[in-house]
């Protein structure tokens, strides 16, 4: 996670200003030599920060004029409960036995290695005829977004919820598949947003969704915690098919559903249509680790019958060279029965912590959704700009949230809390906020 | 089930990427397909009569067509793979790959946090005006390269030298800088090749190159060895500043050098306003397998309307990377103590001693050798000779693998790269047998 004390470039004025050229500094006073090389034009067109640096340095700015105040953040998607002993013990003495000659290992498979592959289509893919070759473990799911992104090429159109984790739109622009954004909607030309909001369950109209060849589907949703059921996957898997899409599911939440699919290939026929992104961030609180996985089905080709795994397979050995062993070391164990017991005893902590935060919302007469199969709260505040909603919380109760329009339009309306943290903070930070909204 | 596919989970399995160039799936077509290298093999691929296989409407991207083959490395991997398996008794060596193989020296497995980045710029950068805030801390220099990649974008066009590190050409062509691989020549349209051969000093002649946007330049050279003169690096940052190009310039085997030959682009006069440094962990410490390097880029290195490199390309670390695994960077942190430093030349005293016995051998059997001084591979030149066909032959007939010159570049054809990373038995053993092989 990027640290805000080492944004040691952006000055905090230039935050969320509309794009411009960063003037260097005694502009006019002393010529600085610039090379003749043109900046790439994708990277002009992103609006603003990357969403979550930007929260971070916010929390920076605040804790320098309040150095006394406790804050808490329920801001940016981090895991904070330690890991389980037996995981990180695995990954202590992984890292030992390099110095020793038995112990010692070099270059892995860029794909992962084969134990940790069988573990993961064990473990997630069970009876779904997920082969162990289709699985390629990788640093993470966003890291391997963008490689998806470098994998699709320029020329793909791309539809996206929105809400939604900005490194979908992000990726996009950077690689060259969207036009200029629109200011005033906050739209990207080229991109097709699937609204998602209480007006419709928050699963998009798919009837009035025109095709584009990539459809990225994250569920259970950040940031709405919504998590799509058995037959509203069906329709999207048939809405693909029909138009010889390719779904890119994001399942990095799917532990925290309670009732429903965990898995796009739950769903008959989706292995001809998707890929499948994950990641043990908050599986096992590996946030830090780094690691993750990428499905790519065998079954799934291009308009050619080229089989996209085989292109996946080169850009991963090109672009990257593998995990670290230690990280995965240690994703072995948390799939270990006795690893897996204690990761999803931590996923439970998280989901009690929801609970407590949705009867506080619910306390309040606020309307909160999600919470229930993701460790997001989606938090309408009708009416409301919501990063004034976010500066007021921040302000007054000294909790870090992250405003909705940060996920896109779609969600001006919106706050989305997490339900990470230790579990006096999370009961802190609803005396807070009930002192603060009732 | 098609050869193709049988060939698919064979291949997956052991590491390797699919190395079949283009090809079609038409249902009851017979199709040869010959493997790029010379491989005597042919594989021929027959679709199954079954029912037709869904396609989803998604064209496939067509820089990913234009690469000739898979990435070099995996290639290696399977010709291994497929020796051992022919051969299960055999002892093979392998001084293909460059991957490390001694342990990491306890100081650093045994580590406490701290800030690595701080650290990486004093010990590395001290004297040379970079600080902790030029430095991007990363999962290893191979990510980077692709990484600083989609920052340049399409647009942008690079010279590399020629042999070179396969990663900038194939990552050149998947963001689609390039035109189409020419097969006569080698070469992908659209990049510069600056030619490094004995004639030239494994130097280019930079009257002779065109301008580009980027210049890839690894020095210590992978895989030719050789460490670019200061003079030679003050031409370059001259010529780069003349075209107002700029230059990835990778340190990897820095620590490598012997001799007086700069360890870093930023000891160059000027270098700071057309360079970025990228460097790694892998070659110093045996991360190959933690996963750790670093990419410089100075405050200086500006773009042509006035815009500062560095912020674009945290912005590309911001949303395509999520940081380098912080139990790989607490090792690094211990890399970078006054004991890990120590334990990192001991590390590379041993490769380098390992690659002064693979010189010799060479040297003794009255071949001309090249490199081998200021990083741990030598460059061993086979006048005359498809360096795949030098390749199977070696591997055929001593079970020991090394790297065909011509998978760096057409440049590389005529020589063969071993590599000094190997335990200190198998080394000499490899020696011998080579010298069995061409005495």
């Amino acid at each position: 996670m990027f640290k805000a004390s080492s944004f040691g470039l952006m000055p905090c004025k230039t935050f969320l200003q509309p794009k411009s050229s960063i003037k260097t500094e005694d502009n006019g006073k002393v010529k600085f030599y610039h090379t003749k090389v043109v900046r790439n034009p994708k990277l002009e067109r992103l609006q603003y920060n990357y969403l979550f640096p930007e929260i971070s340095a916010r929390e920076l700015q605040h804790v320098k004029k309040y150095p006394n105040a406790r804050v808490i953040s329920l801001g940016i998607g981090d895991t904070t409960e330690p890991l389980p002993e037996v995981v990180a013990s695995s990954m202590a003495n992984y890292a030992h036995n390099l110095s020793t000659p038995a112990g010692y290992r070099g270059y892995g498979a860029e794909q992962g290695s084969k134990e940790l592959r069988k573990a993961i289509a064990e473990t997630f893919y069970k009876k779904m005829g997920i082969k162990d070759k289709e699985v390629f473990v990788s640093d993470g799911a966003q890291c391997d977004i963008s490689r998806l992104q470098l994998l699709f090429g320029s020329n793909m159109s791309i539809a996206i919820q929105d809400p939604i984790f900005p490194a979908y739109i992000d990726s996009s622009v950077i690689i060259g598949q969207t036009g200029d954004v629109d200011t005033e909607s906050g739209r990207y030309q080229n991109i097709k947003y699937m609204k998602c909001g209480p007006h419709n369950g928050f699963f998009p109209n798919l009837w009035e969704t025109e095709r584009t060849d990539i459809i990225f589907f994250c569920s259970p949703n950040n940031p709405t915690g919504h998590a799509a059921n058995r037959e509203q996957l069906e329709q999207l898997v048939q809405f693909a098919q029909d138009n010889g899409s390719i779904i890119v599911y994001d399942s990095a939440y799917a532990v925290y559903v309670t009732d429903g699919p965990r898995s796009i290939y739950e769903i008959s026929g989706a292995k001809k249509v998707a890929i499948e992104i994950s990641s043990f961030s908050k599986i096992a609180g590996f946030t830090g680790v780094r690691l993750g996985w990428t499905v790519v089905p065998e079954e799934l080709l291009y308009l050619n019958g080229f089989p996209v795994i085989n292109d996946f397979n080169r850009i991963v050995c090109t672009c990257f060279n593998g995990a670290s062993r230690i990280a995965q070391a240690g994703g072995l164990a948390s799939l270990s029965s006795e690893g897996f017991k204690g990761v999803l005893s931590l996923v439970d902590h998280y989901k009690q912590n929801a609970e407590i935060l949705l009867e506080t919302f619910e306390s309040l007469g606020l309307k909160a959704y999600g919470g229930v199969n993701a460790p997001y709260l989606w938090v309408h505040f009708p009416g409301s700009n919501s990063w004034d909603v976010f500066n007021e919380i921040l302000e007054k109760t000294h909790i870090i949230t992250v405003p909705g329009s940060g996920f896109g339009p779609a969600g001006k309306e919106f706050i989305r809390v997490t339900a990470f943290g230790h579990r006096e903070d999370i009961i802190e930070a609803s005396k807070r906020l009930t002192s603060l909204l009732s | 089930m098609s050869v193709i596919q049988q060939n698919l989970s064979t291949s997956m399995a052991s590491s390797a990427s699919i190395f079949i160039a283009n090809y079609s799936f038409e249902n009851n077509k017979s199709t040869n397909i010959s493997i790029p290298g010379k491989f005597k093999a042919v594989v021929k691929c027959v679709a199954a009569p079954e029912r037709t296989a869904y396609k989803t409407k998604v064209s496939r991207n067509e820089n990913m067509a234009k690469l000739q083959a898979g990435y070099l490395f995996p290639e290696i991997a399977r010709r291994k793979a497929a020796h051992m398996l022919k051969h299960p008794d055999a002892q093979v060596i392998s001084l293909g790959i460059g991957d490390t193989t001694e342990p990491i020296p306890e100081v650093i497995t045994s580590a406490m946090s701290k800030q690595l980045r701080a650290s990486i710029a004093s010990t590395y950068y001290a004297d040379l005006g970079l600080d902790e805030s030029d430095i991007f801390v990363s999962d290893g220099a191979k990510s980077d390269i692709s990484r600083l990649q989609v920052l340049f974008g399409s647009k942008v066009r690079i010279a590399v030298q020629d042999p070179s590190y396969p990663a900038y050409v194939d990552s050149s062509v998947i963001l689609g800088q390039t035109g189409l691989f020419q097969k006569d020549i080698e070469q992908f349209e659209k990049i510069e090749y600056m030619k490094c051969t004995p004639e030239n000093g494994f130097f280019p002649d930079l009257s002779t190159v065109g301008r580009t946007d980027v210049i890839f330049f690894c020095s210590p050279n992978n895989p030719t060895g050789y460490a670019a003169s200061r003079d030679q690096l003050t031409r370059l940052v001259q010529f780069a500043k003349e075209n107002g190009s700029i230059i990835v310039y990778d340190s990897a085997y820095a620590m490598y050098v012997s001799d007086d030959s700069p360890r870093s682009i930023f000891e160059i006069p000027g270098a700071k306003e057309v360079a970025l440094e990228v460097s790694s962990f892998s070659k110093y410490a045996g991360f190959t397998g933690v996963r750790l390097g670093w990419t410089a880029v100075p405050k200086e290195l500006l773009y042509s309307d006035g815009f500062p490199v560095a912020k674009d390309f945290n912005r590309i670390v911001c949303t395509c990377f999520n940081g380098a695994s912080n139990i790989a960077q607490a090792g690094g942190v211990a890399c970078v103590s006054p004991e890990g430093i120590k334990a990192m030349h001991e590390v590379v005293g041993f490769y380098k001693e390992n690659t002064s016995i693979i010189v010799d051998t060479f040297d003794s059997l009255g071949f001309k050798v090249y490199g081998g001084k200021n990083a741990p591979y030598v460059w061993v030149y086979f006048p005359g000779q498809s360096s795949w066909d030098v390749f199977s032959e070696i591997l055929e007939r001593t079970d020991v693998v090394v790297t065909p010159g011509s998978g760096f570049g057409p440049g590389g054809e005529g020589f063969i790269r071993v590599s000094a990373f190997g335990h200190r038995e198998n080394v000499l053993e490899a020696c011998e047998r080579f010298k069995q092989l061409y005495k």
